[in-house]
């Protein structure tokens, strides 16, 4: 996602009291009414023609969903507890003949694309114009507008190497034995309280499948906006990688301001079988809410991956600074002997937010590496919890995890804290853990400002050098935006 | 003597059986009844932890439940034997005509046995403040049954050297007792006191003890605490110390028995400049569990917690390792370390740890370590290649692997009994 880089470059704009993004864009929505029983389930399941073992499937969600408690064992709270009657479960944009050019399109839709910052050409694609042939960008775009995924960029260059990449409705239709082999295969439909509600409602997302030995020939992209006011946002990703396949896959979001909480329940699954590796890189910067704490979005999400075969590799990079409240947890269960898992994350929280983040690795297999580096900053009145656990079970001989997290807090309202689980049923096993905790250190911020720089810049300058361990994991573009949300998220924090 | 019948099977998993017993005897129990009153309105109210309750994810204690016990008896002539053997088994037969001590049999003080200490004040045990906050399960069952416990107090600056604390749990005719020991231990500003406190006992009993401890200003509590408990019991103890403006408490905990165990300190640095250690070693075998559990509240500025956790384990043993520290809003320039370790000497044995920072001050220097592991086959090899034979290599690095929170207990003549203790547990898994 280059394009929304290039939006940040005004870092001023970018202030919570002026949220860039917090625009509303009046589009046509076909809306199912509020509140959530079978039969929302059912309009769901018949708007997307789904098949009826899917029905089903969304029905033993729901009613495992009937039977759950929202979890409260997470250092977020304070909330107002969350009316999940009073919710949006469907909102489609209306769905109009296919437009020959960008003039023919609707011209609310073009301008959020505008102010998300999208190239032309891609916003052509995005609203279903055609693309030229002779241009390849190297970034495929798969835009999920509230529910519904808009459009996907440059499908046919990946169909030539057979990589499908496309909004899961219609995976469902035109690969029904794909999705119904991995769904729900990595986090069930009853794993826990969000995840049953996402796979009981969820209206769309992206599917991915690279098959056997193919290297995804770009960096696949999805974004993620909520957009119609009181639509929850559920998310279903799906991503396979084959045998000694390999794809990059960037998520970022941005969401539009409005003063209700908001809630967003996505699940990610991913699956890697032998030798195949996934990157799957996450920049989220949705409504955090004002500095009193007002608004924001809710962001409860449930992400997990399976190494299924031999020397797979999972590697998770997320860069929070956006929600009034995160949990959330990319997970790698590591099955096959010899995989890999890997979590990088930095998670900045400003104001009122709360983060409560982390990974999970579970070592199944044998001579199973994990690598877990967390970064975390506090500031203002905001509470930032790393929580990650670290299991080893009594077959994973030889496996290894190395645990590095790191506690940055700016000013004394905040708070920062780290709770890692460490289990281990394993003699070969070695497992390690670190953590700190501290402020930006005078000696650093002094010799920054007798160079001249201010007060800010140093901080900025300081936070990227925590960070640069995570940063340096992800794609270029991300990096670079990356380091700048860092900067404005922590503006006004110092001084 | 108070016979407890366990709850019904289907009453398992709340205390209500316990407490209606309790409601039958209330009047019988020293002390007046309002604390454990509410003890007893706490237990009806909340069911007993099971493994989704964070705080005790790692240790499931409603096996206890299912264990007939009886409150209090003494059988002294038993007690008088195990006493001799415990004093020799220790080292402690030199010191022990100097040491003064405190015995308690079966939850209930022995005068035969005990050897008052002179200087501080010791008074009878007369129940338990009504001002007790409960959220603890182990903590309100021992409000609500408390028998006995020291109470003491060391006037300002007195330095009231060594006193011995043991608690022993025989059992009348093979059934299993319950011991509710509640002490009360006050260190004016200046006093000092080196506490060692040895349980032990044999056959299936309960020992759910509590120590409630004010450390005063710059006044400076050890506490070295060897649990010898028998492989069939139950261990629970529990810590309550406050610490106040340079102060310190520094405990260390050895674990040796009981088939579960859980120690637990909650440690408050409630002053400027005050200190509080909680270190340990945990040793364990067969099917053991036993879990070491600290909160240290950092509620003033300026002070330092340090913790050193080491386990060793084998057979199908496991341990669990749970530290939090608290850092206050107002507690700036703290300096919190924690570090735990763990050795996995089978194929079966199993470690799990949640060393957990919760922070609110930004100026702090906190940080925490954990590794879990085997014995290093490098320096095995290292040792073998020297001629050392593989058991000999072995206890020589389990040996040292111990030593880095073994040498923490500074006063040498405890640290003495610790390490017999130590020797003694390796020469048994080693026949």
């Amino acid at each position: 996602m280059p394009a929304v880089a290039e939006t940040l470059n005004t870092v001023e704009t970018l202030t919570q009291s002026t949220y860039k993004w917090g625009f509303e864009s009046d589009i046509e929505m076909d809306m199912a009414p509020k509140g959530l029983n079978e039969d929302i389930v059912r309009l769901i399941s018949a708007r997307k023609e789904e098949p009826e073992w899917l029905l089903e499937w969304r029905l033993k969600a729901f009613a495992a969903w009937s039977g759950m408690k929202s979890p409260d064992w997470s250092k977020v709270g304070g909330h107002p507890p969350i009316d999940y009657q009073d919710v949006h479960y469907y909102a489609a944009p209306v769905k109009k003949p296919g437009p020959k050019s960008l003039d023919e399109v609707d011209p609310a839709l073009l301008a959020v694309y505008e102010k998300l910052g999208i190239p032309l050409k891609e916003r052509a694609i995005l609203a279903g114009v055609e693309p030229d042939p002779d241009e390849r960008p190297q970034i495929a775009v798969d835009a999920v507008f509230d529910s519904v995924s808009v459009a996907t960029t440059f499908r046919s260059t990946l169909a030539k190497v057979g990589v499908i990449f496309c909004p899961i409705s219609e995976a469902v239709r035109e690969h029904p034995d794909l999705v119904r082999q991995y769904l729900g295969s990595v986090v069930g439909p009853s794993d826990n309280f969000y995840a049953a509600l996402n796979s009981a409602v969820f209206t769309d997302g992206s599917f991915v499948f690279i098959p056997k030995g193919v290297k995804c020939p770009m960096e696949l992209s999805t974004y993620f906006r909520i957009n119609a006011r009181n639509t929850g946002q559920f998310e279903r990703t799906l991503i396979i990688a084959e045998d000694r396949a390999s794809v990059s896959y960037l998520e970022g979001c941005t969401a539009p301001m409005r003063d209700e909480n908001q809630l967003h329940a996505a699940v990610v699954e991913l699956v890697a079988m032998a030798d195949a590796s996934i990157k799957y890189s996450t920049v989220q910067n949705w409504y955090p809410g004002d500095a009193n704490g007002v608004g924001g979005i809710y962001n409860f999400v449930t992400k997990r991956g399976a190494c299924r075969g031999a020397r797979s590799k999972i590697s998770w990079t997320q860069v929070e600074t956006g929600s009034a409240i995160t949990w959330k947890y990319p997970s790698c269960v590591l099955q096959g002997e010899g995989s890999v898992g890997e979590f990088y994350s930095v998670a900045v929280t400003n104001n009122r937010q709360q983060a409560d983040t982390g990974t999970k690795m579970i070592h199944i297999g044998r001579n199973t590496r994990s690598t877990i580096v967390a970064k975390t900053i506090s500031a203002g009145r905001s509470d930032s919890t790393y929580r990650g656990l670290v299991r080893v079970l009594p077959k994973a001989s030889g496996a290894r995890n190395h645990t590095q997290c790191d506690s940055l807090l700016i000013g004394d309202q905040c708070g920062a804290h780290t709770v890692p689980y460490i289990e281990n049923r394993n003699m070969s096993a070695k497992v390690e853990h670190e953590a700190t905790t501290s402020k930006i250190s005078e000696d650093q911020l002094f010799y920054c400002r007798s160079r001249g720089l201010s007060e800010e810049d140093a901080v900025g300058l300081i936070v990227n050098g925590f960070c640069k361990d995570v940063l340096k994991e992800l794609p270029m573009e991300f990096a670079v935006e990356a380091q700048k949300l860092l900067q404005v998220s922590l503006e006004g924090s110092v001084g | 003597m108070n016979v407890i019948v366990p709850p019904a099977r289907s009453a398992i998993g709340n205390a209500g059986g316990l407490v209606e017993q309790y409601r039958a005897m209330r009047l019988e129990l020293p002390g007046e009844p309002t604390a454990r009153d509410l003890a007893a309105d706490w237990l009806e109210r909340h069911e007993l932890p099971s493994r989704r309750v964070e705080a005790w994810r790692y240790t499931d204690i409603r096996r206890v439940w299912e264990t007939p016990f009886e409150t209090a008896g003494a059988t002294p002539e038993r007690a008088k034997a195990r006493l001799g053997a415990l004093l020799s088994t220790h080292g402690l037969a030199d010191d022990a005509a100097a040491l003064p001590r405190l015995v308690f049999v079966d939850g209930v003080l022995s005068r035969a046995l005990s050897r008052m200490p002179d200087g501080i004040d010791v008074r009878p045990f007369a129940g338990v403040d009504a001002a007790e906050p409960l959220r603890h399960p182990m903590v309100a069952l021992n409000t609500m049954l408390a028998t006995d416990g020291m109470v003491v107090r060391v006037p300002a600056g007195l330095d009231a050297g060594r006193l011995l604390l043991v608690s022993l749990c025989e059992g009348i005719g093979g059934r299993a007792v319950a011991s509710h020991l509640r002490h009360r231990l006050v260190l004016e500003a200046g006093a000092s006191l080196a506490l060692l406190e040895i349980g032990e006992g044999s056959g299936c009993y309960l020992s759910d003890g509590v120590l409630d401890a004010e450390v005063g200003a710059s006044a400076h509590l050890r506490h070295v605490r060897l649990q010898r408990d028998s492989g069939e019991a139950f261990s629970f103890s529990m810590v309550q110390a406050t610490v106040a403006e340079r102060g310190a408490y520094d405990g260390f905990n050895l674990a040796l028995g009981a088939v579960l165990a859980r120690h637990e300190v909650h440690a408050t640095l409630s002053g400027p400049h005050a200190a509080v250690h909680v270190n340990g070693a945990q040793l364990l075998a067969d099917a053991q569990v036993a879990d070491l559990t600290s909160v240290i509240a950092h509620d003033a500025p300026n002070c330092v917690s340090r913790q050193t956790v080491k386990n060793v384990l084998t057979g199908r043993a496991r341990g669990v390792f749970q530290g939090k520290i608290v850092v206050a809003r107002v507690a700036q320039k703290t300096d919190g370390y924690q570090m735990n370790q763990a050795l996995l000497l089978s194929e079966t044995a199993e470690i799990d740890a949640k060393p957990e920072l919760e922070i609110y001050a930004d100026d702090v220097k906190c940080s925490h370590g954990s590794t879990a592991g085997a014995l290093d086959e490098e320096q095995l090899f290292y040792m073998r290649s020297r001629g050392v034979p593989v058991a000999e290599a072995r206890a020589i690095l389990v040996r040292a692997f111990l030593d880095d929170a073994l040498q923490l207990v500074d006063d040498e003549m405890m640290r003495g009994v610790l390490d017999e203790a130590v020797a003694a547990w390796w020469r048994g898994r080693a026949a």
